[in-house]
């Protein structure tokens, strides 16, 4: 059987970058259903990118390179899928920055996660019958957030505004979860709560779920298999018990990993210019 | 001895900033000499309007005090005025919205923006009043030449006005609406038109008291509202007539302008 996500020598290349320097080179990797991958590296290592590919938020480059999600396929050589609607319909999407509609109301914002299969007509006018509505609030519910829902999204905190952007995703009925760093904007009290409603979904509902950390630590608690990029390869996949400190190390380019495993900054900071101290009030 | 050291100690990319002060002073010239320019063009004579004080006061005189006898005259034609502004601006606002959104860079490929974006150059190009004239000869005599005109070229100002405020969207939303699966057109609805709402309020309501200004002289082209009667006075040397027709519209206009305000207000 055809695994549930399927990259076959997947490349990109920023327009503006020069032709050697691809975001992503030549991926190739398959996740069954059911799954829950973390996919770990540093900032610009293409994990983000890759994700963006995976629901056809992007294209890849033209020469080489197909993605099959659920059997259908999104994109081949550069083109989007025609049907690539109804495929993202059955992916659910999560950003980093949540990406709610700040000006709409919770409850319709988690809505439109119907709009994927309800008649055109009908997502376009907003006409949400009583069966839908139903489905958003129990949605909203799961995450904690019923009571809020006629209130806009723009006044609920960060942490907040993610579990409503995962109800959304719920009430999509999605096959497979994308998170592109879901807690990366989060306070760590509401960053575990998100991972803690991802690991649920994954277990309870049995949905396949691959999320992009920064936190080597979240990754190695809530995902048993670990995919590392380093300059858009892959350079690691497999347990991510196995992610010792030096592999990491290897990976994050950087040599300090404290007990948690969170890498080290790598940047310093600027060194003072010399010569270009403040001028004496004379 | 001091600002020189101080210079070759700042970094390549910073020296540029020095320069700025001649760029700037570079400008300022520019724009004296356009004013200079200009003045010759124009006309300017601010001495006329002290050399012939005498008369300026006989003919200030004149206006006063107003002549309110036919005041129900002027304010039924004050309505008709502010119905014209009313439909042509609802008009306009209709046809600004797909117009806004085709005449939008990133929405729409540069192969519909660009045709579109000179079609409304176009009607924006072309006063009200040229309009008002055109559409007198096409409609006959009345206030529908008058909806006409203000319709065309108002639909030129939104639509550029509507696609200026898409093009300053945060992406992010709309994305996350096209990762549900959505169509283009539930894209625009849903991630597009929520934010720029509060915007295209603002402007529309702004077009509107514009427009009722406008509209206050299309009549005299013959399309309809009060601006006929305040031709009809100036040309006849009614001034005591033309004051009361002024001060009727200053009034209606200053009130729509504090009532927008206040819906505007609410809207945003």
């Amino acid at each position: 059987m055809e695994p549930e996500i399927q990259i076959q020598g997947l490349s990109k290349t920023f327009a503006k970058s020069k032709a050697n320097d691809k975001a992503l080179k030549n991926i190739n990797l398959s996740i069954e259903s059911g799954e829950m991958v973390a996919l770990i590296g540093p900032s610009g290592s293409g994990k983000s990118t890759l994700l963006r590919h995976l629901a056809g938020l992007s294209c890849g480059d033209a020469d080489n390179g197909e993605i099959r999600v659920l059997g259908q396929s999104v994109q081949r050589n550069g083109r989007l899928s025609p049907d690539v609607r109804k495929i993202r319909a059955r992916i659910g999407y999560i950003f980093q920055q949540f990406n709610l509609v700040g000006r709409m109301k919770v409850l319709t914002n988690v809505l439109t996660g119907t709009l994927g299969r309800v008649p055109g007509w009908r997502g376009c006018l907003g006409l949400f019958n009583a069966e839908e509505r139903a489905l958003a609030l129990k949605c909203l519910n799961r995450v904690g957030m019923d009571a809020k829902a006629d209130q806009r999204a723009s006044c609920l905190s960060g942490g907040q505004q993610q579990r409503v952007a995962i109800a959304r995703t719920l009430t999509q009925k999605a096959e497979v979860i994308l998170a592109d760093e879901p807690i990366a904007s989060l306070d760590p009290e509401s960053a575990r709560w998100v991972m803690e409603i991802l690991a649920d979904i994954n277990s309870e509902d049995g949905r396949t779920v691959v999320v992009t950390l920064h936190q080597v630590d979240y990754a190695r608690e809530f995902c048993r298999r670990a995919v590392a990029l380093k300059a858009g390869e892959i350079v690691y996949d497999g347990p991510s018990e196995n992610l010792t400190p030096a592999l990491l190390a290897s990976i994050y380019g950087t040599t300090s990993f404290d007990v948690d495993g969170e890498p080290a900054r790598k940047r310093k900071a600027p060194a003072p210019n010399k010569g270009f101290a403040l001028a004496p009030a004379s | 001895m001091q600002s020189a050291s101080t210079h070759s100690n700042l970094p390549a990319g910073q020296t540029s900033l020095l320069s700025r002060n001649w760029t700037s002073l570079l400008g300022w010239g520019i724009a004296c000499a356009v004013l200079a320019w200009s003045w010759g063009g124009a006309e300017m004579n601010p001495a006329a309007l002290f050399a012939d004080g005498n008369n300026m006061a006989v003919f200030a005189a004149d206006f006063f005090p107003p002549n309110f006898h036919d005041w129900r005259l002027y304010l039924s034609e004050m309505v008709i005025t502010v119905q014209i502004a009313v439909w042509g601006t609802v008009m306009a606002v209709i046809l600004a919205i797909p117009f806004g959104i085709m005449s939008s860079e990133n929405l729409v490929p540069w192969w519909v923006c660009q045709p579109v974006r000179r079609l409304m150059d176009s009607f924006r190009a072309i006063n009200e009043m040229v309009f008002a004239m055109l559409f007198v000869v096409a409609v006959g005599l009345g206030p529908f030449a008058g909806v006409m005109a203000l319709f065309i070229h108002t639909t030129g100002v939104l639509a550029k006005l509507f696609s200026e405020a898409v093009e300053a969207i945060d992406p992010g939303p709309v994305e996350g609406v096209r990762a549900t699966g959505a169509s283009s057109l539930q894209e625009i609805i849903y991630g597009v038109i929520p934010q720029v709402l509060p915007l295209w309020i603002s402007y529309s309501l702004y077009r509107f008291e514009s427009n009722v200004r406008s509209a206050t002289v299309v009549g005299m082209v013959g399309a309809g509202g009060i601006g006929v009667i305040l031709w009809e006075s100036m040309r006849g040397f009614q001034f005591a007539q033309t004051c009361a027709v002024m001060i009727i519209i200053i009034l209606v206009v200053t009130s729509l302008d504090i009532a927008s305000q206040y819906i505007r207000k609410r809207f945003i």
